[in-house]
């Protein structure tokens, strides 16, 4: 693995001059916490998402990498359309996403699909597959295509590598990676222009996962597709992203290319998620430095003031408590940072 | 805060494989009685393990690798598993043969066991402190409180921090690591010589992991304890397992120390599994998935089970079952063309 070049760090991003597909300004998801069963006080607020920008571009895969409870599942539901945020926009080629209403936002709805977690639940299996993949031609009609639902039903199976004779099958009767195939067929249905692929291959076996990720490549060179990919596996989201968001607690803790993020982390957190990634080389054991955080993280009900991540961090200073870093680049760090200490690590992965 | 894995590296220390086994496992074979047929869950499986020493039990789903752990520790349900043949011997005693009421006296005694999911194994309704101490109240006939305070005493030694004032919370008021250390003081608690973890660390965020996973091996150093590590992770494998047996559809497909795995592997299904996982070190522009799918264990293949999916099979893969056989001293595989695989391995390397 070659370091990053920092000198010419725009070189180490293909994507830097695409369309931006997708423009997320400030977004902002706070799910209250009521007491009382007929006059609900409101007591306070899970701050599930809390401030996140990001741009995707045409081609591109943005990882979104953080532990659970960090907000990732919910940025995915709001980029979907599924909650409504509480501030910030969303722009898909330039149009307004929440703004938009009826036909305007089914027209658009139509270009960002979803692929979920868990093949086993986010399946109806009361459904025959042939089903589940026309199911969002039922939602839009209009797009229709125009050989017919059931032939380009076939086609979609064929596309993600499933037998178009198994069409009238069930659920119960695929593996989990087949039927993460399904989901997957589903969300390509309707040409969209960008998937969000909400753990995508979490729930799978190494032998499988790996399958599902290389054809999730393929589509995305076939059909010049963008991705969000959200995961909790570091490796996974460095093999298949260009570009990395680091969340914690709601918040991007560090944003930049796949190389920069692995290569030359500046934000303390991503320093020590690294470190702890168990590598399949016994040979290293021991002799890769460990951070271990003390602690779990803050419940996102009542994050620390300051930089959020000041509690478990080894670097804190009064001003991390009493100033909220923004994300953007540092001296030293080439790419966007949320730390006031931030600083280039590079020995952490190689 | 920022630590090396130094002393967590010495307290690997080399097991003592000289003395006699702790446990072996000799051609174990359990089945399931389903509607669909009889699923062969294990086919002739042999292992040891020895005091101090680190056992990884490395599979997929399906591989037989959780049932391996049931019934050593006879918490098999039966029906619909029935043991077909073979021997469990606990320092030279068939415990498959053995009276129950010698069993009870040392299933969580002196072989206890870890589960993946702590929430799920915890009584919800009891708090963690009588949960701890009804170990002590019923094996150890202590009085109440002296129970309690060995509870607190316990929890303290496991990393929870003001022990004494939790001991009376309940399992949903901690954390997921904090639960899964509860699991961990409750399995230790009566001073076992063989502890059984199947995936302790999977339902855990990476940064818990590595503190759960250092815990846990600073125990079985203490304790001198017999540890068998069930889990898919090939990265926590190579962190801290001294030997390895790679399960595949009820067998041992490749077992040896843990260097040589991972410097030689002689199996077509681990160099596969090895080359199908992404690296955190980047690198690699594609990913080799192992085509096809896991066999259906109620309709195993006639000759080796890995035979549909590997790449090297030939016609005496497909009729004849390769045994586990000597690759090199302490290194076995089940493979009839391992001795080439290695010599090809070792040849490249040099």
């Amino acid at each position: 693995m070659s370091r990053p070049d920092l000198n010419t760090a725009a070189g180490a991003d293909p994507f830097a001059d695409a369309e931006v597909v997708l423009d997320v300004d400030g977004l902002v998801k706070h799910f209250p916490l009521t007491q009382g069963v007929i006059f609900q006080k409101r007591v306070g607020a899970v701050k599930a998402v809390d401030g996140v920008s990001f741009q995707l571009r045409q081609g591109e895969t943005l990882g979104i990498v953080g532990e659970s409870g960090c907000g990732k599942s919910t940025l995915a539901k709001l980029l979907m359309r599924l909650e409504s945020p509480d501030e910030g926009s969303v722009r898909f080629r330039g149009e307004d996403f929440l703004a938009v209403r009826g036909e305007e936002l089914r027209r658009l709805r139509r270009k960002i699909q979803i692929i979920f977690q868990d093949p086993y639940t986010s399946l109806n299996p009361r459904m025959s597959v042939g089903d589940i993949i026309a199911e969002p031609f039922k939602l839009h009609p209009d797009a229709k295509p125009q050989q017919g639902i059931r032939p380009r039903v076939k086609e979609l199976l064929d596309v993600v590598g499933l037998n178009p004779d198994h069409i009238n099958r069930y659920p119960h009767q695929f593996s989990g990676g087949q039927r993460q195939r399904i989901g997957i067929a589903r969300g390509l249905a309707l040409n969209p222009d960008v998937i969000i692929c909400d753990e995508p291959v979490s729930a799978l076996d190494v032998s499988v996962q790996a399958q599902v990720m290389n054809l999730l490549e393929d589509l995305q060179a076939e059909f010049g597709l963008s991705y969000i990919f959200i995961a909790h596996d570091l490796s996974v989201v460095r093999h298949i992203s260009d570009r990395v968001g680091v969340m914690y607690l709601g918040r991007l803790a560090e944003l930049g290319t796949e190389d920069e993020i692995y290569g030359a982390p500046g934000h303390p957190y991503t320093q020590a998620l690294l470190s702890a990634v168990p590598v399949p080389d016994p040979t290293l054991r021991g002799k890769r430095e460990q951070i271990v955080l003390q602690g779990d993280p803050p419940s996102p009900a009542n994050p620390p003031s300051g930089c959020r991540f000041r509690t478990r961090c080894w670097k804190a200073t009064e001003i991390c408590a009493e100033e909220e870093p923004a994300l953007t680049p540092r001296p030293g760090v080439p790419h966007d940072v949320a730390c006031h200490h931030a600083e280039v690590r590079e020995d952490l992965t190689a | 805060m920022t630590e090396t894995t130094d002393a967590a590296e010495q307290a690997r220390t080399a097991p003592d494989s000289t003395s006699a086994p702790l446990l072996e496992v000799r051609d174990l074979q359990v089945e399931f009685h389903t509607k669909a047929g009889v699923a062969q869950a294990i086919n002739g499986l042999n292992f040891t393990v020895h005091p101090g020493e680190t056992l990884a039990i490395l599979g997929e789903s399906g591989s037989g690798k959780s049932v391996t752990a049931q019934t050593i520790m006879g918490i098999l349900d039966m029906p619909p598993g029935k043991i077909a043949g073979g021997e469990i011997r606990y320092r030279g005693e068939d415990l498959l043969t053995m009276p129950e009421e010698k069993r009870r006296k040392l299933r969580g005694v002196s072989i206890s066991m870890i589960f993946q999911d702590a929430l799920s194994s915890l009584n919800p309704v009891f708090p963690v402190g009588w949960q701890i101490a009804e170990m002590f109240r019923i094996h150890r006939k202590m009085k109440k409180k002296e129970a309690k305070q060995e509870a607190v005493e316990l929890m303290r030694r496991v990393g929870i921090p003001a022990a004494e004032k939790r001991v009376w919370d309940f399992p949903h008021e901690f954390s997921g690591g904090m639960r899964q250390r509860i699991m961990i003081a409750m399995a230790i608690a009566l001073d076992p010589d063989l502890l059984i973890a199947d995936e302790p660390t999977t339902a855990l965020d990476v940064t818990v992991q590595a503190q759960v996973m250092d815990l846990l091996l600073d125990l079985q150093k203490e304790y001198n304890m017999g540890l068998i590590l069930i889990t898919h992770d090939l990265g926590v494998v190579a962190d801290v397992a001294d030997k390895i047996a790679v399960m595949y559809a009820g067998r041992v497909m490749e077992s040896a120390d843990v260097y040589e795995i991972y410097a030689s592997p002689s199996h077509p299904y681990t160099r596969g599994l090895l080359d199908s996982i992404p690296r955190i070190d980047g690198g690699e522009e594609r990913l080799k998935a192992i085509e096809g799918l896991p066999p259906m264990l109620t309709n195993l293949p006639a000759g080796c089970p890995f035979s549909p999916r590997c790449p090297m099979a030939t016609d005496l893969c497909r009729t004849e079952r390769p045994e586990l056989e000597r690759v090199v001293d302490g290194h076995y595989s089940a493979c009839h063309y391992s001795a080439q695989i290695y010599d090809d391995l070792r040849g490249g390397a040099a």
